[in-house]
């Protein structure tokens, strides 16, 4: 069945769309929430396992202290109250993959509330409300066998693996986000991406959304515009990818927008994003099956972190990746433009770590933007997974400050980075790259190139100097570029002036 | 309001006083579906009843403890009992799946899961 | 026994061995144990014979034998719970009590029967058949506890473990004539201990005097990492206490007799033998004050609110997935009509009850009339029990209101069968610690009955030093124990 879609432009003409976003975040402990086993990603199956996280009869779950910590940093690097109180939940409800048939998790006492983030979307800056930021507990994975799509529906049976099960998960919920209107997709998207920014910033998570470390539901409502009153809620789930948000929740908005358009109801119900098709699809309907009947978890004791503990924890934590941003964007002297762009490829670290590594601003941009950028681009990498790192690119860069390379040389050895054939001091020696000054051999290429253009020759000693470039042009191609070229020019101009 | 949340920091889903202290058979039939069994009809015809009985007796705790009565759920008074972030030994592959009804490629097999994943 | 151990005059495997021919031959009658470990308890009374000879024994205990309850994981050994839906499953790791038990040298003669899931009062809701007390074969153990009390008053076994949620372990003492602990909460670990109810549960000894259960209750206690609701302090000096206890006097102890816990609903008997023990405290030197705790006649509410609410989301994981029965329905069953089938077959009436119970007290629109309210009387309770202790050093109550009735009774009545646990759930609600000891035998009957100790959390060596006393007192009244008065079983019924 195909959803009736509104174009984009109508739909946003008669309704106002209201966001929520639901982020999923495994953390990088050691061990899981609630027992030592390792949290190793893509381990054999069931093979970092214990009583406790199989759901064991008799087993019982210890909080790891670390999982607590990283959730208080999170909570306070989104500006959160952290909770003087609080416990843990049971989650109640029957699931294949939840060897305990209940989550623990938090109800009414999260450990962090009450924050926000601000969103930057093409130098506009929107706040986005926290709502809250509790820890939990992930599932088990399944293999679905049989059926034609290796989906769960239509599969024959399927096969668990709990290797992933009670490993630390901090669920972040932000408050109805209002006031958007067009940017609506765009914000959600930015929301994601610069939360992704923070939590990599505080070293919490691998944030990696193609390995489900980071993972995103869209929930989105529209009110008839300007009439405050919203309507039913859908949460759109299994968006993972910073595209993919902003797709879903585009797609969200012209589908409510057909469908209250067209006089119809919206369903409360989960969706589910397909990334291959661009599309969601009804999940279930929500209705009193969602009785998750919590409860305080009475094999845990409360959380009660001291406020000294909270304080000294905040006094550690990274500077704000906004602030950041301003700070570095004033000391490398970069325009705005640039710096959005820098931003835009993700390779805000990666220029950051090249100008400490001593390459001037400008330089370490123009390598990362200009040339790398475009290389990921062509071979669909993030840039960060080129295999060429920010000490590389300040090497190269130096090589070409004592002129060893220039820009044409500095490319291939990029080429061989690629090609992961060593440190580009290997690259240049084994490419033979390193730019020739010798007058020996320059000599005898200049002398080449002026009998072989007798009449270009002839301008420049009639005081045409501009004419001496393409002699150097001649030169630099018989050197296959690696000569200098300004001693190139010296010793044309010697010769013909 | 939209909800953002399924459950928002402060819970409104209806947990308000009740004083109805029977409960009917399509009751217990849906507190058996929740609670994953598959009652027989004449489990509930049996069950309904008895149900009700043991709820009246207990019904009588409603209003015992004022407002100002703090709840206990743990009688003893820790917090913040936690472990240091340390790898422990867990199980094999094999201890894990000992219990299990049925295995496949090391893992646990299970019939065909109808839901959505959660 | 441990002393004979301790001078040469007999071997762990002669004392294990001789368990074990007692359970061959009074078990068939009896059926206390669901699993009897014939090979491993004399491997390890060979080790712990061993560890003798070469002059290091791991403890006081070292090669005394000892049965532990079927809802405790025991590595190797099934553990089932006293449910179809756990048959056959065999734990691949010790709870931390069952850990203890090992390193002390203590053989493990086999599991004891329960009322599944530790829910009842008889033992007559174990999916393999109810346990039968050795006074009267035709009447009920206690429960939920039952198979590890008969076993120890049948001399299968000279120490068990039990495990007490509203009285499991001390209503079970009480009419098999043994010793019954509840700990405080906290006190014992209750990682491996299969939940019932998370915040009242507590494993504890069950034994033949107040000093073996002194003794077991070291090597058990102390803290517990792997448990967070565990008790990060030293275990007070309980053996020292029994000892103390067993010169019979109590000058300067205050006794505080609850007046909620007794009178309507108790046997004469029952109240007559408990009449006789403040009397002897009296004697012996102690001050008995009445003390009032109104709120206790909430707790029984209170538990069947609180108990159900934990236990159904406790017996949520029996699904059939991981571990244990699974039923597949015809046709082409998914993986919920399984859960569904399973569960419909592999649990008995009284847990199904329970499960929609605590189902329903933790419902949308219910939960805080029901649970939450549950948890306010809660705090009501703990507070009537520190008051009374500003009174009393210790309170004293019967254990149970009757005396042990017919198999078959109660067992389709439970409101009946509840009333069973009016004495000892209070301790329960609070995690205070009590002890059960024979008080001697009602008239109208001649059967058993006890008297319950309770003192304040933590304060577990106070139960141990009156109820070595009072059992003292007792004693030099019987001319012995009340045990050697028990029938002779033989081999007959086996």
């Amino acid at each position: 069945m195909t959803d009736t879609l509104l174009s984009y432009d109508d739909a946003l003409a008669q309704f106002d769309p209201a966001l929520g976003l639901e982020v999923h975040v495994e953390l990088n402990t050691e061990t899981k929430m609630f027992c030592g086993c390792p949290t190793t990603f893509g381990a054999e199956p069931n093979t970092q396992t214990c009583p406790t996280c199989l759901g064991l009869p008799g087993s019982m779950p210890v909080v790891n202290a670390k999982g607590v910590e990283s959730a208080i940093r999170i909570g306070l690097a989104l500006n959160c109250e952290i909770a003087e109180w609080c416990r843990f939940a049971r989650k109640n409800y029957f699931y294949p993959d939840m060897p305990k048939n209940f989550q623990t998790s938090q109800y009414d006492e999260p450990i962090a509330f009450n924050g926000f983030m601000d969103v930057e979307v093409n130098g506009e800056t929107y706040r986005v409300g926290i709502e809250r930021a509790h820890m939990e507990e992930d599932t088990g994975k399944s293999l679905h066998v049989g059926g034609s799509t290796g989906r769960i529906h239509g599969a024959d049976y399927s096969l668990v693996d709990y290797n992933r099960a009670g490993i630390p998960l901090i669920e972040i919920v932000t408050k109805p986000v209002l006031g958007t209107g067009d940017k609506a997709p765009e914000v959600a998207r930015a929301y994601v991406g610069q939360l992704r920014e923070l939590l990599l910033g505080l070293g919490v998570s691998d944030v990696r959304m193609e390995q489900g470390s980071l993972r995103c539901d869209v929930n989105l409502s529209l009110a008839p515009k300007g009439s405050g009153t919203l309507g039913t809620r859908t949460e759109t789930k299994n968006v993972n990818s910073l595209r993919s948000v902003e797709r879903a929740a585009r797609y969200e908005v012209q589908r409510h927008a057909a469908v209250l358009a067209g006089g119809g109801r919206v369903f409360q119900e989960t969706r589910h994003w397909h990334e291959d098709t661009g599309v969601t699809t009804s999940g279930r309907e929500k209705s009193d099956a969602d009785d998750y009947r919590y409860f305080p978890e009475p094999d845990l004791v409360p959380v009660a972190p001291s406020r000294e503990w909270v304080a000294e924890l905040k006094t550690r934590l990274p500077e704000p990746p906004h602030e950041k941003r301003a700070r570095l964007q004033q000391e490398w002297g970069f325009s705005e433009l640039e710096m959005r762009d820098t931003l835009g490829a993700g390779a805000l670290g990666l220029v950051e770590e090249t100008i400490a590594a001593g390459t001037a601003p400008q330089a370490a941009r123009k390598w990362w933007l200009g040339e790398l950028a475009r290389r990921a681009n062509e071979t669909e990498t993030e840039i960060g997974a080129l295999g060429v790192t920010p000490v590389d690119v300040a090497r190269v860069q130096s090589l070409v400050d004592d002129g060893t390379l220039n820009d044409k040389l500095a490319r291939q050895v990029f080429d061989g980075l690629l090609d992961r054939e060593g440190t580009p001091d290997e690259i240049v020696a084994a490419r033979g790259l390193a730019i020739v000054s010798d007058d020996g051999a320059l000599s005898a290429a200049v002398d080449n190139a002026i009998a072989a253009n007798p009449d270009v020759a002839d301008k420049i000693r009639d005081g045409k100097v501009a004419a001496a470039g393409a002699l150097i042009g001649a030169v630099m191609k018989e050197m296959r570029g690696q000569a200098d070229a300004n001693r190139v020019r010296e010793l044309v101009l010697e010769r013909l002036t | 309001m939209p909800e953002t949340s399924e459950h928002p920091g402060a819970p409104e889903d209806g947990r308000a006083a009740v004083e109805q202290p029977t409960l009917s058979r399509d009751q217990v039939a849906h507190l058996a579906d929740l609670a994953r069994i598959d009652l027989s009809d004449a489990e509930l015809d049996h069950l309904a009843p008895q149900l009700s009985v043991i709820l009246d007796s207990i019904a009588s705790i409603q209003g015992v403890a004022g407002d100002d009565v703090p709840p206990t759920s743990h009688t003893l008074p820790l917090t913040n009992v936690f472990r240091d972030d340390v790898v422990r030994p867990g199980l094999t592959a094999e201890e894990a799946l000992s219990g299990a009804p049925e295995v496949e490629q090391q893992r646990f097999k299970v019939p065909r899961i109808l839901g959505e994943e959660q | 026994m441990a002393a004979a151990l301790d001078d040469g005059a007999t071997t762990s495997v002669e004392i294990t061995q001789a368990h074990l021919d007692r359970i061959s031959e009074v078990d068939g009658a009896v059926h206390a144990f669901l699993q009897v470990d014939t090979e491993g308890a004399l491997r390890d009374a060979a080790a712990s014979d061993a560890r003798r000879a070469a002059g290091s024994p791991a403890g006081p205990l070292d090669g005394v034998p000892i049965a532990v309850k079927d809802v405790v994981a025991t590595r190797g050994l099934p553990t089932t719970c006293g449910s179809r839906i756990l048959e056959g499953w065999v734990p691949p790791y010790d709870a931390t009590v069952v850990a203890r038990l090992r390193a002390a040298g203590l053989p493990i003669l086999g599991k004891t029967n329960m009322d599944e899931f530790a829910m009842g009062s008889s033992t007559e809701h174990s999916a393999f058949g109810p346990t039968h007390n050795p006074w009267d074969l035709d009447r009920i153990p206690g429960g939920s506890g039952g198979g590890s009390a008969a076993a120890v008053a049948a001399y299968e076994a000279p120490l068990a473990i039990g495990t007490d949620t509203g009285g499991s372990i001390r209503q079970p003492g009480a009419v098999t004539g043994t010793v019954g602990v509840k700990p405080t909460y906290g006190g014992v670990s209750r990682y491996g201990l299969v939940s019932l109810a998370n915040s009242f549960d507590q494993a504890g000894p069950v034994t033949r005097s107040v000093l073996d259960a002194a003794l077991l209750h070291e090597v058990i206690g102390g803290h517990d990492p792997l448990d967070s609701t565990s008790i990060d302090q030293p275990v007070p000096a309980l053996v020292e206490a029994a000892r103390r206890g067993a010169d019979g006097d109590l000058t300067g102890v205050r006794i505080g007799v609850v007046s909620e816990l007794g009178g309507e609903g108790y046997q004469d008997g029952v109240l007559a033998r408990f009449a006789e023990s403040v009397e002897l405290m009296t004697k012996a030197g102690a001050e008995v004050v009445e003390v009032s705790c109104p709120s206790f006649v909430h707790a029984l509410a209170t538990y069947y609110l609180i108990l159900p609410a934990e236990a159904s989301s406790n017996l949520a994981r029996f699904d059939a997935m991981r571990y244990g029965l699974r039923v597949t329905p015809d046709g082409d069953p998914s993986a919920e009509d399984v859960m569904r089938a399973t569960r419909e077959a592999g649990f008995g009436d009284e847990v199904k009850r329970r499960i929609i119970l605590g189902t329903f007290a933790l419902s949308s629109g219910y939960y805080d009339a029901y649970y939450g309210q549950a948890q306010k009387v809660r705090t009501l309770v703990t507070r009537d029990f520190e008051a009374a202790f500003r009174l009393a050093d210790v309170l004293v109550s019967p254990t149970a209101p009757t005396t042990a009735f017919k198999i078959g009774e109660k067992v389709d009545d439970p409101l009946a069968m509840y009333l069973n646990d009016l004495a000892t759930i209070p301790a329960n609600l609070s995690g205070v610690p009590g002890i059960s000891i024979p008080s001697g035998l009602a008239d109208e009957d001649g059967l058993p009955a006890g008297v319950q100790i309770l003192a304040p959390a933590m304060a577990d060596d106070r139960v141990y030093r009156v109820g070595a006393a009072l059992e003292a007192l007792l004693g030099q009244e019987w001319g012995g124990a009340l045990l050697d008065r028990a029938p002779q079983l033989t081999g007959a019924g086996a």
